[in-house]
């Protein structure tokens, strides 16, 4: 069958819910799944955040302190490591006041992809051009 | 026939999203599909085996049991199940449990995928 693409939609604010985190530790796990695939056979997700799925994406996250749990910051450093693409509406981080350059980067931890802030409109053709889309 | 893998991370009591996702899998099966369903986040907490039927509450155990008897394959998140104490000693038996790739892994072979969130 190939590479299937899968387009993850963050549409929740993160720690308020559980599947806006879901959604990144499941679009994470691309990295493993080829143990219960043939030979040939891909997933590549994009993983995508937009409308309040864009509040909680800031550096310096003290979620350990305040909520006892690892920080969405984390997650997405881990993201940038297993070079997953990562998209995040630009609309959307001006309506909130959130200055791109704020998002976490793992770069200085030898990662070769950065989160991308895109226009929604090409966050709109990354989910037409998914097989399967996963709204969250 | 095609292959119909569903994303339910809803939990059994609270709202209805469960329920549609298992009487979804049952018709899907009755009509000769071939039927995933992965459950995360508060779904894990339906697979614990046991449940007692109070009528004030929504059950799945029984549900569970009979859409398995038909063939309809149930996979829970580990991690998501064991945050909750549940554990696999003591859940409902033909479970599978596995990890996020399980999802991602049945997807790659469905036809359809219906990604049901949860809170």
């Amino acid at each position: 069958m190939g590479d299937v693409s899968c387009a993850f939609v963050v549409q929740k604010p993160q720690y308020k819910g559980e599947t806006s985190r879901l959604a990144i530790t499941h679009a994470i796990s691309y990295q493993t799944v080829e143990i219960l695939l043939d030979d040939g056979d891909t997933v590549t997700p994009t993983l995508n955040f937009i409308g309040e799925g864009v509040l909680g994406l800031s550096q310096s996250q003290k979620a350990m302190e305040n909520y006892g749990i690892t920080s969405t910051e984390n997650h997405m450093m881990n993201c940038c490591l297993v070079d997953l693409e990562v998209n995040v509406c630009k609309e959307d981080l001006e309506k909130y006041g959130i200055d791109p350059a704020t998002l976490p980067d793992a770069e200085e931890m030898g990662a070769d992809v950065s989160i991308n802030v895109v226009p929604m409109a090409d966050i709109k053709a990354k989910i037409d051009a998914a097989r399967h889309v996963l709204i969250f | 026939m095609g292959k119909l893998t569903i994303g339910c991370f809803p939990g059994l009591v609270g709202n209805m999203s469960y329920d549609f996702a298992l009487k979804l899998a049952e018709a899907a099966k009755d009509k000769g599909h071939d039927v995933d369903v992965w459950f995360s986040g508060n779904a894990t907490g339906s697979i614990a085996a046991g449940q007692k039927h109070l009528k004030d509450y929504s059950t799945a155990e029984q549900h569970l049991t009979r859409l398995m008897e038909k063939g309809v394959k149930f996979c829970t998140c580990e991690a998501c199940s064991v945050a909750r104490g549940v554990k696999k000693d003591s859940s409902i038996e033909g479970v599978i449990w596995n990890a996020m790739h399980w999802y991602l892994g049945s997807i790659h072979g469905a036809d359809r995928v219906l990604q049901i969130g949860g809170e």
